[in-house]
């Protein structure tokens, strides 16, 4: 397994600025790779992933917990990513949608979404669909049980419908 | 957006926690879903975050009939742990009607406690708010406030308060263990949300490097069977309470032998319903006294322009909320 670091990219950018801002250190893993990281105290997880590590499949849409479409998950969990101070996450194991199924070989999530054209523009997917894996392992057990679990999940196209017939296949309610 | 610059670091143990939130400046962080939401804001500048969510006070167990949530339990594992479902679903219920999924795995029941209010005044920097900047004035008062307190406001702020697991806790006894650098206390709910003071400056009585510890609920095993927490909100679901309702009762043959009534979304701090309560006692758990009850719940309210549709709300969800208790489970 390979390491990979941000601090190249940090000192560019840092290059010049007499403020020394303090850097946290933190290893994680995301997506089954480790990572070594330098973060600024002020950081979220979501900024961290998308703007250093380049997986911007999380979005940034309200930026304040109300949307979803930020949603990681943490050792299985689903969290609001946008609200995570990163530097509080070190050791975390996260999965973003890029560490989900593979073009070739998808998820059951994804294939299911696929399927019942559980999307319009696709900006909430990635969210949606990490929330509806981490919402299987909590055992919905009735159609109302996956709407109520997916209510941190919002859909500007609104998709619903279609996405919560697409989780319910999959968690054969 | 992105707030003020802060420097990080994480507390040891709780002794580096509680030195280190002792500085002047200084922030807990917690979950950090509300510290968050208000540093992003402008509303929250600290010069020193301390992050206590890896300290080890996230145990959640039982002790005879004493409920004990750890200060950093998070909400998910609260409503998911077997004794709370047993023995406090009302609790449960509460949580589970909070937030989201991805808010309650991140979020802490210390946390959940001292969240500020959500007066949409308070949380926008570009209107006045005197709990924000004493003297400013309130801008809900005269303005949208839709939201603001029935009951319990003081002279210059209308906001209410925004937990739903506090007003859970507030039917039952309910102990909070605080810790400073001065050493231990326990506080009672209500003494952790005083009535406020003029501006309405803080949501508690905490001082800065007052640490929550623990949470502990007395003897509330009893209320199981005949409990609920009732949330009606604008929307289905992820939404703060407009009213909400914790009742519980005990009946003892045919009649109520205890009752406990505490209400959300209508006062400054989780409002004790005693006269609701003291209306219930001694009677068949049945219409005529759950209308009584409901009367007694907005007995001194006092609606500003556009919250008086409350007041009936308030009514219909005490009664709704003892209607749907009252056969037990
Ligand atoms: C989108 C969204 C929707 C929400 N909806 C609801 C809802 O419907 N109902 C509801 O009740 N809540 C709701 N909330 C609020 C949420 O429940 C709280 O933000 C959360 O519980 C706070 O816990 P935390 O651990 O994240 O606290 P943090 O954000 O870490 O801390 C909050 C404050 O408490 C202090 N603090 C934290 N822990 C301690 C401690 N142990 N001792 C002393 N000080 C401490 C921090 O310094 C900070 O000032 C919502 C939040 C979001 C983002
Ligand atoms: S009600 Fe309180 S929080 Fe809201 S604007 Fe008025 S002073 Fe500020
Ligand atoms: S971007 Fe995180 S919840 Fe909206
Ligand atoms: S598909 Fe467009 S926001 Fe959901």
């Amino acid at each position: 397994m390979s390491t990979h670091t941000n601090t190249d990219a940090a000192g560019s950018r840092n290059a010049g600025n007499p403020i020394v801002e303090q850097r946290i250190a933190l290893a994680m893993t995301i997506n089954g790779e480790r990572y070594d990281l330098k973060v600024m105290p002020t950081a979220t997880l979501l900024d961290v992933i998308r703007d250093e590590l380049g997986l911007t499949g999380a979005k940034k849409g309200c930026d304040m917990g109300g949307c979803g479409a930020c949603t990681v998950l943490v050792a299985g969990r689903r969290i609001a990513s946008c609200l995570a101070l990163a530097a509080s996450f070190s050791e975390a194991d996260v999965t973003t949608i890029e560490g989900v199924g593979s073009a070739d070989r998808l998820h059951p999530m994804q294939a299911a979404f696929m399927r019942h054209d559980a999307l319009q523009c696709g900006y909430c997917t990635p969210g949606q669909i990490l929330s509806a894996i981490a919402l299987l392992s909590e055992n919905p057990r009735s159609i109302e049980e996956i709407r109520e679990g997916m209510s941190g999940n919002l859909c500007r196209c609104g998709a619903y419908t279609n996405i919560i017939a697409a989780i319910a296949e999959v968690a054969g309610r | 957006m992105s707030g003020s610059s802060f420097e990080y670091s994480r507390a040891t143990d709780l002794d580096d926690a509680l030195a280190k939130g002792g500085r002047c400046n200084a922030t807990f962080l917690a979950g950090g879903t509300d510290l968050l939401q208000l540093w992003k804001s402008g509303l929250a500048a600290p010069q020193n975050v301390v992050d206590i969510s890896h300290l080890p006070l996230a145990d959640i167990s039982r002790d005879g009939d004493t409920l004990v949530l750890g200060a950093l339990a998070r909400l998910s594992d609260v409503s998911a742990h077997p004794d709370v479902k047993t023995h406090h679903p009302m609790i449960c219920e509460a949580i589970l009607a909070s937030a989201s999924a991805q808010v309650r795995n991140m979020a802490s029941v210390g946390g959940n406690l001292l969240q500020r209010t959500r007066c949409p005044y308070f949380r926008d920097r570009a209107l006045a708010c005197n709990k924000r900047d004493p003297g400013a004035g309130c801008g809900a008062r005269h303005g949208e406030n839709r939201h603001a307190a029935l009951f319990g406001s003081a002279a210059g702020c209308v906001a209410t308060h925004a937990s739903d697991l506090a007003v859970a806790l507030a039917a039952f006894d309910t102990e909070i263990t605080v810790r400073s650098t001065i050493g231990e206390r326990r506080l009672t709910l209500q003494e952790l949300y005083p009535l406020p003071s003029a501006t309405a400056a803080s949501d508690s009585s905490l001082a800065a490097g007052d640490m929550i510890t623990a949470i502990r609920i007395h003897r509330a095993s009893r209320f199981a069977p005949r409990s609920i927490y009732l949330k009606i909100r604008d929307r289905a679901s992820f939404e703060f309470a407009v009213v909400s309702v914790a009742a519980a009762l005990r009946v003892e043959d045919g009649l109520i032998a205890e009752a406990r009534l505490a209400a959300g979304g209508i006062a400054p701090l989780p409002w004790r319903l005693r006269g609701s309560e003291a209306a219930l006692i001694g009677r068949a758990p049945t219409e005529p006294a759950f209308l009584a009850a409901g009367e007694q719940a907005i007995e001194g309210a006092r609606p500003l322009e556009k919250n008086t549709f409350k007041i009936p709300l308030l009514r219909n969800a005490v009664v709704r909320a003892l209607q749907s208790v009252r056969g037990g489970s």
